[in-house]
C-alpha cells in the first residue's frame, strides 16, 4: 500500500503548508480586528474616500 | 496618504460569466440526454453519444466548464473590490479565460470520441492534463499578483478561500494524472488496483471539496453579504470554519471505499474525519443563513437572496448527508446505489446552481451599470430551478433505497428475490421522473439566457470600473546589505508555494517510480497478467466507459457473495492500469462475471453486445454493435506491452515483439468458439478482444485458494 504513504505524505504537506500559512495570518495580525472586515467589504462598490488602513499598531507610515 | 486611483476589469468578469451561462447549458443539456438514455436505451444511436462515454462529458462539462467558470468570475470580480487593486495582468487574465474555454473544448472532443484515463472526473486525458497544469498556474500568478499588489492589509476570508483552493487543486491534480504515455494521446495509470482507487477517491472527493466547495464558499462570503448589504453573521466563525474546514477535508476520501479491498484502517480514517467534517461545514452553513438574521422579510422580495438560501439551504444538507453516507453501515445500503446520484446532485443543482445564477444576477447588472431586466423571470427561474431539484432528487433517494433493498432481498428458502434485470427495470419510471426534473431545471436555465440578454442589451459594459483607494504601505523598509532570504520571508505566501512546489517535485520523482513499481508484486500466485488480446479488450471497456455502471468490487455481503461470487481481494487487481472498480450499479458486478454461475457462452456476450434487450428483456444497455464492424488496432500492442511492463508488470522481455502473435492466435479461438454457436465474425474484431477480457475477469483466483496477504 505504498500509495497511502504517498497520499499521507503529501496529505500532511498541504496540512503543513496550511498551518504555516494560518500562523503566518495570525502573526500578520490578520485576525487582531474580527469585526470590521465583514463590515468594511459591504462599502467597496462605489467610489469612497480615504479612510485609514487596518487597524494593526505596526504599521509604520513612513513615506519617502 | 495620497489616494490612488484605479480601474477594475470587468471585460474578463464578463468573459468568465458568458462562459459560465454557456457551458452550464451544455453540461446540463448532456446530462439530461444522459439521463434519458437510461429511460430509452434507443437514444444510444451512435458510438459518440453512447452513455459511457456522455456521461463523462456531463461530469466534466458541470464540474470543470460549468461551475469552473463560475468560480473564475466571482474571483475576478470580488478579488479586485477585496484587493482594491485590479488584476495583476490583463494578459494573464486573457491567457487564462481563453486557454480555460480551449481545454473545455478539447475536453468535449476527445470523451465522445472514447479518449479517456478510465477514472472518473480525471477522465481528460494526458495532454490535456498538462494544459490543465498550466492554465491553473497562470490564474494562480495572476491571483498571487493582485494579492501582492494589493491596497487593502486584511485579507478577507473569501480570499484565503481562494488561495487553499489553488494550492489544493494543483497538488491534487498532479497526483491524479500520473499517468505513463504509451502514446500521443493515451496513457496508463501509475497506479494499479487498490493504490489506484485510493489515489483516484483521495483525488476525487478533494475535488468535491476544493472545486465545487472551497471556492464558492468563498463566493457565498462576499456575495451573500452583497446581496444582502449586510456583514456576515460572524466573522470570527468564518474564520474558525475556514481553518478547520481544509484541515480536514483531505483525509476523507476513502469513505468512497468502504467494504472494498482497501485496508480496514484506512477506511476508518476516511469515516472518522467524514464524521468531524460536519462540524465546520454546518459552521459555514449557519454562518450563511444568519447573515439573514433579522431580514428575513427581505428573502421574500429579493429573488436573488432566495437563490442563495437555497444554495446555502443545499450546501447544509448535502453536508450532513455526507458524513452520514460515511458510516459503514449507511454506505452499506447506499453504495452504487442511485442514492449517490441524488446526494451529489442536490449538492451540485442545489449549492454550486443556485448560487451560481444568484450570483450572475447580482452582477451581470452590475458590470453593464443597469438594473435586472425583468424580476419576475428570475422569479420564474428560481421556482422552475427549487421544483427541478425536488423532482430529481425525490425519486433518485427512493429509487436508490428500493434498489438497495432489493439486491438484498432473500426468500423465506434462503435464496435471492430478485434477479439483477427486474432491479433495473423497476428502476425505470424513477429515471423518468428524474429527467422530468432535469428538465425543469435547465427550462429555468433558458429563462436566465432570456433575462441576462435582456439586461445585456440595456445596459453598457463598464469595461474599466473606476476606483479609489489608499496605497498599502510596506511594513519593512529594505535596507542595505541584509541576507538575501530576508526578501522571501517577507514574501509568506510566495514562500508557501515555493516551498509546496520544490518538496512535492521532489517527492514525485523520487517516491512514484520507486514505491509504486516496486509494489506491484502480486500477493495472489494465482493472479496473472492479462493476455494481449484481453488487454486490448481491457482498453475497450475503459473507452466505452463500462465502469460508469458496472463495478467490479464484490463486497463481503452475502447478498453479494451470493449474486456474484466470492468477495474481491486487492491481490486481484495488481495488474490493473487503471482500476476499474466503478461507483455505480447501473448494472450488475462484473469482476467474476468469466467464473462460476454467472459465465456466459462467448456467443451469449457477442449477441448481448449487439442488441442487449435481445438477451436480457428489459435491458437499459446501449448496443455496442459497432464493435462487431470496427477493426481492432493492434499496432500499438508493442507500445502497451512495453508500457505495462515499465509500471511492473511481469511481462518478459521482448514480449512486445510476440504479442501480436499471441494476440490473433486467442482471437482465432474466440472466432471458432462464435462459429461453433453459429456466428460468423472475423478474428480482427474489436468485440472479440472485448469477449475475451470479459471472460477471463475473476477467473485467475478460482485456480487456486491461495490466501491472500494483503487483506
Amino acid at each position: 500500500m505504498s500509495a497511502l504513504f504517498i497520499l499521507v505524505g503529501i496529505s500532511i504537506m498541504i496540512a503543513g503548508s496550511f498551518l504555516a500559512a494560518f500562523l503566518w495570518s495570525v502573526k500578520n495580525g490578520q485576525y487582531d480586528d474580527d469585526y470590521t472586515p465583514s463590515v468594511r467589504m459591504l462599502f467597496d462598490d462605489n467610489k469612497i474616500p480615504e479612510k485609514p488602513s487596518t487597524s494593526s499598531k505596526k504599521i509604520t507610515q513612513t513615506k519617502k | 496618504m495620497q489616494v490612488e486611483k484605479f480601474y477594475y476589469d470587468n471585460r474578463t468578469v464578463k468573459n468568465f460569466a458568458y462562459a459560465t451561462m454557456i457551458w452550464g447549458g451544455v453540461g446540463m443539456l448532456v446530462g439530461l440526454w444522459a439521463a434519458l438514455e437510461l429511460v430509452f436505451p434507443q437514444l444510444n444511436f451512435i458510438q459518440y453519444a453512447g452513455f459511457g462515454r456522455i456521461r463523462p462529458l456531463h461530469t466534466n462539462a458541470v464540474i470543470f466548464a460549468f461551475v469552473g467558470n463560475g468560480i473564475f468570475m466571482g474571483v475576478y470580480y470580488s478579488l479586485q473590490r477585496l484587493c482594491k487593486a485590479r488584476m495583476y495582468s490583463d494578459k494573464l487574465s486573457k491567457i487564462h479565460f481563453w486557454g480555460w474555454q480551449l481545454i473545455i473544448v478539447a475536453a468535449a472532443i476527445t470523451l465522445p470520441l472514447g479518449l479517456t484515463q478510465g477514472a472518473e472526473y480525471a477522465e481528460l486525458i494526458w495532454p490535456i492534463d498538462i494544459a490543465i497544469t498550466i492554465i491553473w498556474v497562470v490564474f494562480g500568478w495572476n491571483m498571487f499578483g493582485t494579492i501582492i499588489q494589493r491596497r487593502e492589509k486584511h485579507l478577507y476570508v473569501a480570499i484565503w478561500f481562494y488561495i487553499a483552493t489553488f494550492v489544493t487543486v494543483a497538488v491534487l491534480h498532479i497526483v491524479r494524472s500520473g499517468q505513463l504515455p504509451y502514446s500521443w494521446l493515451e496513457s496508463y495509470s501509475w497506479y494499479s488496483g487498490v493504490q489506484d482507487a485510493l489515489v483516484q477517491w483521495w483525488y476525487g472527493h478533494n475535488a468535491v471539496a476544493f472545486f465545487l466547495t472551497t471556492p464558492y464558499l468563498g463566493l457565498m462570503y462576499y456575495f451573500l453579504p452583497k446581496a444582502a448589504n449586510r456583514p456576515v453573521y460572524s466573522y470570527k466563525l468564518s474564520i474558525i470554519h475556514f481553518w478547520s474546514l481544509i484541515f480536514l477535508y483531505i483525509w476523507a476520501g476513502p469513505h468512497h471505499l468502504l467494504y472494498t479491498a482497501l485496508p480496514n484502517w484506512a477506511q476508518s480514517l476516511g469515516i472518522v474525519f467524514s464524521v468531524m467534517l460536519i462540524f465546520p461545514s454546518w459552521g459555514g452553513m449557519i454562518n450563511g443563513l444568519l447573515t439573514l438574521r433579522g431580514a428575513w422579510d427581505r428573502v421574500r422580495d429579493d429573488v436573488i437572496l432566495k437563490f442563495m438560501v437555497v444554495a446555502v439551504t443545499a450546501y447544509g444538507m448535502a453536508t450532513f448527508e455526507g458524513p452520514m453516507l460515511s458510516l459503514k453501515s449507511v454506505s452499506a445500503i447506499s453504495h452504487y446505489t442511485d442514492w449517490i446520484i441524488a446526494h451529489v446532485h442536490v449538492g451540485a443543482l442545489g449549492w454550486n446552481g443556485m448560487l451560481t445564477f444568484g450570483v450572475l444576477y447580482w452582477l451581470m447588472p452590475r458590470i453593464f451599470n443597469t438594473t435586472l431586466y425583468s424580476k419576475k423571470l428570475a422569479s420564474y427561474h428560481f421556482w422552475l430551478a427549487t421544483l427541478g431539484i425536488l423532482f430529481y432528487a425525490i425519486p433518485m433517494y427512493w429509487a436508490g433505497i428500493q434498489q438497495s433493498l432489493m439486491w438484498k432481498q432473500f426468500t423465506e428458502a434462503g435464496q435471492l428475490k430478485y434477479t439483477f434485470l427486474e432491479t433495473v427495470t423497476y428502476m425505470k419510471p424513477f429515471y423518468a421522473m428524474r429527467s422530468l426534473g432535469g428538465t425543469l431545471y435547465l427550462a429555468g436555465v433558458f429563462f436566465m439566457f432570456y433575462n441576462i440578454y435582456k439586461t445585456v442589451k440595456q445596459g453598457k459594459l463598464v469595461a474599466n470600473e473606476e476606483a479609489e483607494a489608499a496605497p498599502f504601505v510596506k511594513e519593512y523598509a529594505k535596507h542595505k546589505g541584509e541576507h538575501w532570504h530576508r526578501v522571501i520571508e517577507r514574501r509568506p505566501i510566495q514562500m508557501m508555494l515555493l516551498s509546496l512546489f520544490v518538496i512535492l517535485i521532489g517527492g514525485l520523482i523520487e517516491m512514484v517510480p520507486t514505491f509504486l513499481i516496486k509494489s506491484n508484486v502480486p500477493t495472489i500466485s494465482s493472479v496473472k497478467p492479462y493476455t494481449p488480446l484481453e488487454l486490448q479488450g481491457r482498453d475497450i471497456y475503459v473507452r466505452e466507459g463500462c465502469y460508469l455502471c458496472h463495478s467490479q468490487m464484490i463486497r463481503p455481503f452475502r447478498s453479494e457473495t451470493e449474486r456474484y461470487g466470492e468477495y474481491s481481494k486487492a491481490g486481484e487487481f495488481v495488474y490493473d492500469h487503471p482500476f476499474q472498480w466503478g461507483s455505480k450499479r447501473t448494472g450488475p458486478d462484473l469482476a467474476r462475471e468469466g467464473t462460476g454461475n454467472l459465465k456466459k457462452s462467448d456467443g451469449w456476450h457477442f449477441r448481448h453486445f449487439r442488441e442487449p434487450s435481445s438477451m436480457s428483456e428489459g435491458s437499459v444497455m446501449p448496443s455496442y454493435a459497432f464493435l462487431i464492424t470496427q477493426n481492432l488496432d493492434t499496432s500499438n500492442t508493442g507500445a502497451k506491452i512495453r508500457a505495462m511492463r515499465t509500471l511492473g508488470v511481469p511481462y518478459a522481455k521482448g514480449y512486445d515483439q510476440q504479442a501480436n502473435q499471441d494476440l490473433m492466435a486467442q482471437a482465432n479461438s474466440v472466432r471458432i468458439n462464435l462459429k461453433i454457436e453459429g456466428i460468423e465474425v472475423p478474428a480482427n474484431r474489436e468485440v472479440i478482444a472485448l469477449i475475451a477480457y470479459i471472460q477471463r475477469m475473476g477467473k485467475d483466483i478460482t485456480k487456486s485458494e491461495t490466501p491472500t496477504s494483503n487483506r
